[in-house]
């Protein structure tokens, strides 16, 4: 199985308010198609080992290599344009833009990559939409959904690009059981049918129960090596 | 062209704001097209009514009374004895132009020189009833002086080629016929310092919008003053000249004073307090444009800001999603641009509604002011300038916001 993945030695200090280990050599690798959830306890620093490992936040040392792509060292540009190809993103909340429809939150980021034309790019995010059942919803504002709702938009909006990777910050947190289930099985599918590797930091011990592994964290470290 | 898309939605979620912001922009603009075309406006006035009482050059011979050499003090040099004289009087001296002629036919071959006028001019008393009025008389070619002063369109009454077919006719400032109770066919004495009297007949009124010179000149034939004065047929004392181009007056009158040795005085020199008066107005005109823009610039800002302070979470989900610092600033840089653009168009429709209404209202009757209406140009670069403006101030307005907007880190804000 090809790796997705991997990571070797990361550090990183927070310096305010005070100098502070958050994440002390860490070393893993994710294999393709894996759904993972990271654990632990607030402040054991997964959030912030996310978004290490989403490129976003670059100030660190180790390595961290993205479909065998280094990503460690790369200019803000570059990695912009490697996100925007390679990872998909669901948080908290949902973060869609109020004044765009649901479709068109969805097609932003393919719009952005334009690997494909606009039409193309519409039947595309139509297909994705359908697959979690949004697709009746596809031309309303995003601000008039559900949580439950808006937060599965999210999700196909980070699918949009066929990305390698998917990173979930939380994306239950603000959701009924009902719709943690909802969001659990879709993204259980989307890693065994798909092959889109998942990767999502969150509190939710019974979401993280039926997942292939669990990365479970303690101070900064990752339990168990 | 996502970068576009995005920027539409934003100015188009909140019209009101947009609206507002480019109503600023409308605002300076149309106040800035407004000023400066009446601004330009009174100074082209300014400058023709001077211009219609001054030639372009003004070539003459000026008073110059040297009282360092007298003749005591020549005879009694090589004696080696000091001489003062008390009180000297200038000697009886012609201050007409030796060889006019001469000039005058070296001046028509110049080729930078459109026309030329010869002028004869004295003081006069002009004779009512007992009392006598004090003005000049100007003897002149009228052919010529019609040209140089465009007088066909300054006469209320008649036409200036009477004074060729009148014997002994008269051209009267409209003021000065006015004092003297006089019209069209009536008499009038004239008495020169020297006291020679001579009869003239109305033949023609003209105002040329200047109370100094409608109330005090008039027109007669060269030979008459020369008869008025007793000099003979080539005495003259001024010669006027009217350039192709006025902004060349300058250099040509400096030419023509080492030419000739004659005083020679340009427009410009001529009338300094005018031309003084067009940069206060000029300056003016530009200060207060520019502080309304400036003013409009700081509205385009503060929404800018507040835009892009409610934005900030759709700022990080953009850049997570793979939009970079350079997306960000064209997003919110060009709804700063839409907005200038589009205020800066309705601004010169604006201005230009109220520069015409302007040019429309008739100005207070004044007998010497020849203005029906206020005075406003239209001229296409004052548009030009006012879009470039209208460009440029929001650009500045928009750029730090928009760079504080690339900055933003997105870690801070997603993780709440």
């Amino acid at each position: 199985m090809s790796i997705a993945l991997k990571v070797e030695n990361l550090n990183k200090y927070f310096h305010e308010p005070d100098e502070f280990h958050v994440l002390q050599d860490i070393s893993f690798s994710v294999n393709k198609g894996e759904f993972v959830p990271v654990i632990g306890k607030s402040g054991c620093g997964k959030s912030t080992l996310l978004y290490l490992l989403s490129t976003l936040d670059t100030d660190y040392t180790g390595q961290i290599f993205i479909n065998n792509t280094l990503v460690t060292g790369q200019s803000q540009n570059s990695l912009a344009q490697f996100r925007n190809e390679n990872i998909g993103f669901v948080f908290q909340f949902h973060f869609l833009l109020p004044e765009f429809t649901v479709l068109e939150n969805v097609m932003l980021p393919a719009l952005k990559l334009g690997k494909y034309s606009k039409e193309k790019i519409e039947e595309k995010a139509i297909g994705k939409l359908r697959q979690l059942q949004m697709d009746s919803f596809a031309n309303k504002l995003s601000s008039k959904l559900s949580g439950g709702q808006q937060q599965r938009v999210a999700i196909t909006r980070a699918l949009i690009n066929d990305p390698a990777i998917i990173m979930a910050d939380e994306p239950t947190g603000n959701l009924d059981s009902v719709n943690t289930g909802l969001v659990f099985d879709i993204f259980r599918d989307l890693s065994h049918n798909n092959g889109i590797t998942v990767l999502t930091v969150t509190h939710d011990l019974d979401f993280a129960k039926n997942a292939d592994r669990v990365i479970e964290m303690t101070d900064g470290r990752i339990n168990g090596k | 062209m996502v970068d576009a898309l995005i920027a539409k939605r934003h100015l188009m979620a909140n019209k009101k704001q947009t609206l507002v912001a480019m109503l600023g922009v409308t605002f300076g603009i149309g106040m800035f097209i407004l000023m400066i075309s009446f601004m330009i406006g009174v100074n082209q006035f300014m400058e023709n009514t001077m211009l219609s009482s001054t030639p372009d050059i003004h070539i003459y011979n000026d008073i110059k009374t040297d009282y360092n050499v007298s003749i005591a003090g020549e005879y009694f040099k090589s004696k080696g004895t000091l001489v003062a004289v008390h009180h000297p009087k200038p000697k009886q001296i012609n201050l007409n132009l030796k060889n006019a002629d001469g000039i005058m036919n070296d001046l028509r071959e110049d080729p930078a020189i459109k026309f030329v006028s010869p002028l004869l001019s004295t003081q006069a008393f002009y004779n009512y009833g007992p009392v006598q009025i004090n003005g000049y008389i100007y003897g002149v070619n009228i052919l010529d002086e019609a040209k140089i002063f465009d007088l066909s369109s300054k006469m209320t009454a008649g036409v200036p080629e009477n004074l060729l077919t009148a014997d002994k006719g008269i051209i009267m400032g409209r003021g000065l016929a006015n004092k003297l109770n006089l019209g069209m066919g009536d008499m009038v004495t004239l008495t020169t310092p020297t006291g020679t009297t001579m009869s003239f007949r109305v033949v023609g009124l003209f105002a040329i919008g200047i109370g100094t010179i409608d109330d005090t000149r008039s027109y007669v034939s060269l030979a008459n003053v020369q008869q008025l004065m007793a000099k003979d047929r080539s005495y003259i004392t001024d010669i006027n000249i009217k350039l192709k181009s006025n902004k060349l007056a300058r250099e040509k009158a400096e030419e023509l004073f080492k030419k000739y040795n004659y005083k020679s005085d340009d427009w410009e020199t001529a009338n300094s307090s005018v031309m003084a008066s067009n940069i206060v107005r000029d300056v003016l005109t530009y200060v207060v444009s520019i502080t309304l823009l400036t003013v409009a610039g700081f509205g385009i800002y503060n929404i800018m800001n507040m835009t892009i302070n409610n934005k900030m979470k759709d700022i990080a989900i953009l850049k997570a999603q793979g939009f970079s610092g350079r997306d960000i600033v064209q997003i919110f840089l060009s709804q700063s641009l839409f907005i200038g653009f589009f205020g800066a168009i309705m601004g010169e429709i604006l201005g230009f509604i109220l520069a015409y209404c302007l040019s429309r209202v008739p100005f207070p009757h004044n007998d010497f002011i020849s203005l029906k209406f206020f005075p406003v140009i239209f001229n296409p670069n004052h548009y030009l300038f006012g879009m470039f403006f209208g460009l440029v101030t929001p650009f500045i307005a928009g750029l730090m916001p928009s760079l504080k907007a690339s900055k933003i880190d997105p870690v801070v804000i997603l993780r709440g």
